[in-house]
């Protein structure tokens, strides 16, 4: 499955390069082919609060004593946070110090998910590379960033070095095209994806999405995608960066975008095409994400949390599609909904727009912009054979703190109908 | 290294290594090791003996990039895990901690076989069985950070990558 330097493409067979190629060699100083191994500088590094305290333990252990580029890297506390236990506290402590003591940027409890931290503190560019101590990092690649999830010790030796060793993908190229109808989101389009390539049918490769469906999207829209290519197994999720990526770099980065295109005879490994045009909301049901089916498949099914936040799905045209289902209407009294703004200038805008009196009205309650309820270690965790739903990214048995519970992941606006119901609910009917 | 196999399925998940809840807690690994598989199979660290093999099916350790995951297994008295596959940033974490993972057809390894594992060969002997199993060649930079011990002894002794040599 690893092997370095396979010539997959036939030998000394003069291709183009596709955008993983492109950016890799670029931060490597040499061209590169698929399945060689490089080593490659990084434009930015991040770590979180589930992964952070393991890092700087292996940068002590490795002897470390500065940062080649402590400029180009962020830590986030955000998948425990605020610290709902005393020893959680001495892990962020651990990572204050560690920011502190080597003039790192730390976003603190309350500044949101890292992933939209990153993004809304303007540190990822179209052509960079970068790299996450978080398996949701190839969220980035809507920016046209080879984005990749790494774990704490590569992130730590990649804090000393400035580097990181890779093997190049090969790439799986999928062009969505059509227009969603009403009611029927991006993320609807993302579980699509998933259930057809399936959780390991992408392991190792890089996918490049596009179409004529991308295209048309928003950029917030394109991250729900992309966030979710770690869920068939990809190394990144790439696009390409066009003027609404352009317009939400600017006055958040003096940083050179370089946006990187495949050439026309770039080598594919696979090609995928899915039609949307008449796609019907999904859900994925318990407990993988690949187990993706249409909403009316589950309608019905009683539900007992709801979520909306995460990475995923945390933000403001998130909320906005929440609000527009609850608006003048209540949240069923069986249900807790809990909503979690992906960052502080997330929520800052959803309650300028007056999103969060709508939620609130409603009978949802905001927490904490972070990672909430998705990881199962606070706020939130479901009962024994309680259902959930979710925006989230991951329905593992367990995921959220109690193995005995389901959880189902779908759009927005599903989860908002479906808390409405206090059953999984076709969010269409709510939908003008 | 010789031990037991410990046999599972397909798409094994680093929520069900070592699940959320546990791992955000502490970075006591040997407290973490208690809980390793539990989601999944409650009893198998009590039948799990220093030494023994975890064997699965493809795409191994997917989803998160818990290093945990490795640490636990490890932790927990796991020799090395043998896979079909492995998904990406697991199996980068698990050499990066000093635990072997190899790639080859697990398809006759059955649980409570006796195995044999030869790390510079790259072959998985059934004992039980009789069979020989060949691996998937490791890229030579992994294979330095394995036979180092890991990547934080790599780094001590070197700083940086280094590709010298390579495949």
């Amino acid at each position: 499955m690893v092997s370095g330097g396979n010539d997959v493409y036939g030998k000394g067979k003069r291709v183009g390069k596709t955008i993983s190629e492109k950016i890799l060699g670029s931060h490597a100083g040499t061209e590169v082919s698929a399945g060689e191994i490089v080593v490659a500088e990084l434009d930015y590094m991040m770590a979180q609060d589930g992964t952070a305290p393991i890092s700087v333990r292996a940068f002590e252990g490795m002897g470390g004593d500065s940062l080649r580029h402590p400029e180009r890297v962020s830590f986030c506390i955000d998948h425990n946070a605020p610290s709902p236990s005393w020893s959680v506290s001495q892990l962020h402590s651990m990572m204050r110090d560690f920011t502190r003591t080597y003039g790192v940027e730390l976003n603190d409890v309350g500044e949101g998910v890292c992933h939209q931290v990153m993004l809304d503190r303007g540190h990822v560019v179209p052509g960079s590379l970068v790299i996450g101590a978080d398996s949701h990092t190839c969220t980035y690649g809507a920016l046209n960033s080879f984005a990749t999830g790494v774990g704490s010790t590569d992130l730590a030796a990649a804090m000393l070095s400035g580097s990181l060793w890779f093997r190049v993908p090969e790439t799986m190229k999928v062009t969505i095209s059509g227009k969603p109808g009403k009611g029927v989101f991006a993320k609807d389009v993302a579980l699509l994806m998933v259930g057809r390539i399936t959780a390991d049918g992408a392991t190792y490769r890089a996918l490049e999405i596009g179409g004529g469906a991308i295209s048309e999207m928003e950029l917030e829209e394109r991250l729900t995608i992309t966030n979710m290519a770690v869920e068939v197994g990809a190394k990144a999720g790439l696009m390409e960066a066009d003027e609404k990526v352009m317009a939400f770099l600017k006055g958040r980065t003096i940083a050179k975008a370089e946006p990187v295109t495949a050439d026309a005879d770039a080598p594919y490994i696979d090609e995928l095409e899915f039609d949307v045009e008449k796609l019907i909301p999904q859900v994925a049901k318990p407990h993988r994400v690949d187990n993706v089916c249409a909403v009316e498949e589950v309608e019905g099914t009683t539900v007992a949390e709801g979520l909306v936040g995460t990475c995923t799905n945390g933000r403001l045209s998130d909320l906005r599609a929440v609000a527009e289902v609850l608006k003048g209407k209540k949240v069923d009294p069986g249900v807790r909904l809990i909503v979690a703004p992906a960052s502080r200038e997330v929520m800052l805008a959803a309650l300028r727009e007056g999103l969060i009196e709508v939620l609130i009205e409603a009978g949802g309650l905001v927490m904490c912009p972070g990672c909430a309820s998705c990881v199962g270690t606070h706020q939130g965790v479901p009962g024994d054979g309680e259902n959930v739903i979710s925006t989230a990214n991951r329905n593992f048995k367990g995921r959220m703190g109690n193995p005995e519970a389901s959880i189902y992941l779908a759009s927005p606006a599903t989860v908002a109908a479906s808390c409405i119901e206090g059953k999984i609910t076709d969010p269409r009917r709510y939908v003008s | 290294m010789k031990g037991k196999a410990h046999r599972f399925g397909d798409d094994l998940n680093t929520d069900y290594i070592i699940a959320g809840r546990y791992k955000f807690k502490t970075l006591d690994m040997d407290e973490l090791a208690c809980h390793v598989m539990e989601d999944l199979d409650p009893d198998f660290c009590n039948r799990l003996e220093k030494g023994d093999f975890v064997v699965a099916g493809r795409n191994f350790g997917c989803g998160s990039s818990r290093e945990q995951a490795p640490l636990a297994l490890k932790h927990a008295g796991v020799a090395a895990v043998i896979a079909d596959s492995f998904a990406r940033i697991y199996f980068r974490n698990s050499i990066n901690n000093g635990l072997p993972a190899l790639v080859c057809d697990t398809s006759e390894i059955e649980d409570g076989d006796d195995l044999e594992l030869d790390l510079e060969k790259g072959v998985v002997t059934n004992l039980s069985r009789g069979q020989e199993i060949g691996c998937d060649p490791m890229p030579k930079v992994m294979l330095d950070i394995l036979k180092e011990g890991g990547l934080v002894e790599y780094m001590k002794n070197h700083r940086a990558f280094s590709l010298e040599g390579k495949r």
